[in-house]
């Protein structure tokens, strides 16, 4: 999942300040269950909003929504008049929701809420961790299922490290050192021998290093023919 | 007439909370302050958004009133109304709002003072600080 | 003759060689540089030139290298892969070669938030065993590792470092093992002051044979003040200092004489660990001392190169 969290209020409020009329819409996928743009955040993001003006004697409209997935045009096409009749939307899904509603309308402001970090799983309640850089060429069967280019701090293909304390990092002693624990895992899995076989020079071309990315699946294209059927229909 | 008197929200559980606030009813002791009162069945369910909410509304200062922590009815409850106060404080102070205007407070069942305590702290925070956005109460 | 640099001349021909450190200035003054390419001239058999040490910027290894060269003193430079990729690294070490640079030392390098520059975007194209990898082919073929074969490869003595002090320690000797495999021809250690446990990490290295197919120097710092103990203990990562050493330093009556003092014991004992091949003497901020510990330790006189 994609985690985020939310900017700080003060920033928030210096952003949206100028706009009349505030969309502050949500989303209910990764960011509801990272606990950043979900519903509830949404609401609380607002209430405190309005605590502020009221604070500041601003008079500012805000209202609160939440879509299925920010990411997707349908979804978002269920709040269309609430965005097209706002000043201003407060997006609080992560930046892919807010792209998307910058693409579906882009006359209409739309600015972010959230500050979209990683991709990670959450660990425990409370607690999410990224495991995933999006390198677009995984090689975690080699590292014990462990991903080394995330989860160490220098992107390491080759073991730890010299700064590994207590098989902590050393750019943060509360998180382990992914090769630590990619040697544990490939012990228990009796498959140490891996550890001594050089991994080669990266293909970056691969990540983000290769320029944007887009994935094509033909197969599930529609043809120009099957468009037009479906735009007739709608 | 207009009530200019300091707008305190409390919520407090109806376990140890509301008996201590039974109790101190008892002693005969009387403040003229507003306080108004929700009951809940535990501070573990008060939201962020309630303590927001009651900002929003026009309190002056809020306070949770939840069992003592290594003793609440429902074991963990009043440790997480802890966790959401400070939550909440926390986004106040990002707002550029006193955090002291939100404070939970605990209690035993006979603690008879707890509940006037927690008032009257609140109380004078309210007057300290006025009204959140200034001017006189209406 | 990999490069023909003097550091190689001396481990090749199986003497006990001797490498120290210069630390760049964080200006663009060249004067330190040669101010203590002067004063340690003859003392070492080369000098390692760190590449922005700890992530703080400091005049660059390989102009270091060239300013200390104008003193006739050898460099051994140091190239992190924290701040350059691959067509970076390549064309500097291509840069540094035809500069003169012999001797290149090949490290993945600290992350930059321990710097004064915590805000810069790291690269990490490489770590340091893919570094010697690929600048082991692109001496030995002249092929870079994108394919292209170039004319008139670099002509570099590679060397690499490891810390036997750093977990995951059974880890440790594998990582050296890849870094021999990827062609390193020496090794420099982190600082050692726990010889129990590099002797340990020896008699492991020894077990597998790597001490005949890459020289091993081992590292040590002087130290200037119980202060310096105390620190290294518990704010360098990956560094053990034990307590009767921080001890020693705390008790003795001039803390720089015991410095030096403990500096030349651990050199004495080290020269006499099998499949040591020398001492890499890293006086950080402090390479005044250098002369005085390799005088002591009977490091001298250093072989004369022609």
């Amino acid at each position: 999942m994609i985690v985020a969290k939310r900017k700080p209020l003060n920033e928030i409020a210096d952003m949206v300040a100028p706009y009349k009329k505030v969309a502050v819409i949500g989303c209910r996928s990764c960011v509801a269950i990272c606990l950043a743009g979900g519903e509830k955040e949404v609401k609380m993001t607002v209430s405190a909003l309005k605590v502020k003006n009221k604070k500041e004697g601003r008079r500012q409209e805000f209202e609160a929504l939440v879509v299925e997935r920010q990411c997707e045009k349908e979804f978002v096409k269920e709040v269309e008049d609430k965005i097209l009749s706002s000043d201003l939307v407060l997006s609080m899904a992560c930046s892919l929701g807010a792209q998307t509603i910058g693409d579906m309308y882009p006359d209409h402001l739309c600015f972010p809420g959230l500050n979209t970090g990683f991709f990670g799983v959450p660990e425990e309640q409370g607690v999410w961790s990224e495991k995933c850089v999006g390198c677009g060429n995984c090689i975690i069967h080699t590292t014990g299922g462990i991903c080394p280019i995330s989860r160490c701090a220098k992107s390491m293909l080759n073991g730890p490290c010299g700064g590994s304390s207590n098989r902590k990092c050393e750019v943060n002693l509360d998180i382990d050192c992914a090769w630590a624990a990619i040697y544990d895992r490939l012990k228990l899995q009796n498959r140490l021998d891996l550890i001594e076989s050089i991994t080669p020079a990266k293909d970056w071309s691969a990540s983000h290093a290769g320029g944007r990315r887009v994935y094509v699946r033909e197969d599930a294209r529609l043809t120009p023919h099957q468009k037009k059927g479906r735009e007739a229909v709608q | 007439m207009a009530d200019r008197r300091p707008k305190v929200v409390g919520f407090c559980c109806e376990r140890h909370a509301m008996d201590a606030v039974v109790l101190s009813a008892r002693t005969g002791e009387q403040v003229d302050v507003s306080v108004r009162l929700v009951q809940v069945p535990c501070t573990g369910r008060v939201d962020g958004l309630h303590l927001l909410k009651a900002f929003e509304e026009g309190a002056d200062a809020v306070f949770v009133l939840g069992c003592l922590e290594k003793n609440c009815y429902y074991d963990t409850g009043s440790i997480e109304g802890r966790k959401r106060v400070n939550y909440v404080k926390q986004m106040l102070s990002e707002a550029g709002i006193e955090k002291e205007r939100l404070e939970m407070f605990n209690a035993a069942s006979t603690n008879t003072w707890a509940f006037p305590d927690a008032v009257s702290r609140m109380v004078d925070i309210a007057r300290k600080l006025g009204p959140i956005g200034g001017g006189e109460r209406q | 003759m990999k490069a023909g640099s003097n550091l190689e001349k001396v481990l090749e021909s199986g003497k006990f060689a001797v490498t120290a450190e210069i630390g760049p200035p964080q200006s663009a003054n060249p004067e330190p540089l040669e101010h203590h390419a002067k004063m340690m001239k003859g003392f070492a058999d080369a000098f390692n030139l760190t590449d922005n040490q700890t992530a703080v910027v400091r005049l660059s290894s390989i102009a270091s290298a060239v300013i200390i060269m104008r003193e006739s003193v050898e460099p051994v430079i140091q190239m992190t892969c924290r701040d350059r990729n691959r067509i970076a690294l390549q064309s500097d070490l291509l840069g540094a070669s035809a500069l003169g640079v012999k001797n290149v030392l090949c490290l993945t390098g600290d992350h930059q938030t321990f710097g004064n520059e915590k805000g810069a975007k790291n690269v990490f194209d490489f770590d340091s065993v893919v570094e010697l990898q690929v600048f082991d082919a692109l001496r030995r073929e002249g092929r870079q590792v994108g394919g292209e074969v170039i004319k008139d490869p670099p002509k570099v003595y590679l060397g690499c470092a490891e810390n036997p002090f750093a977990t995951p320690y059974e880890f440790r000797v594998s990582r050296l093992a890849k870094k021999v495999a990827a062609g390193a021809d020496f090794c420099q250690t982190q600082a050692i002051f726990d010889m129990n446990m590099f002797e340990k990490w020896m008699d492991e290295v020894r077990a597998r044979g790597l001490d005949k197919k890459v020289h091993i120097l081992a590292g040590v710092i002087p130290m200037k003040s119980a202060g310096a103990a105390r620190y290294m203990k518990n704010k360098v990562p990956g560094m053990i200092v034990p307590n009767e050493i921080v001890d020693r330093m705390k008790n003795a009556k001039d803390a720089k004489e015991e410095g030096v003092k403990l500096c030349v014991e651990q050199i004495e004992h080290l020269k006499a660990v099998k499949g040591v091949h020398g001492v890499h003497i890293m006086a950080v901020a402090w390479e005044e001392i250098v002369p005085k510990v390799a005088e002591l330790a009977g490091l001298l006189p250093r072989p004369k190169s022609e």
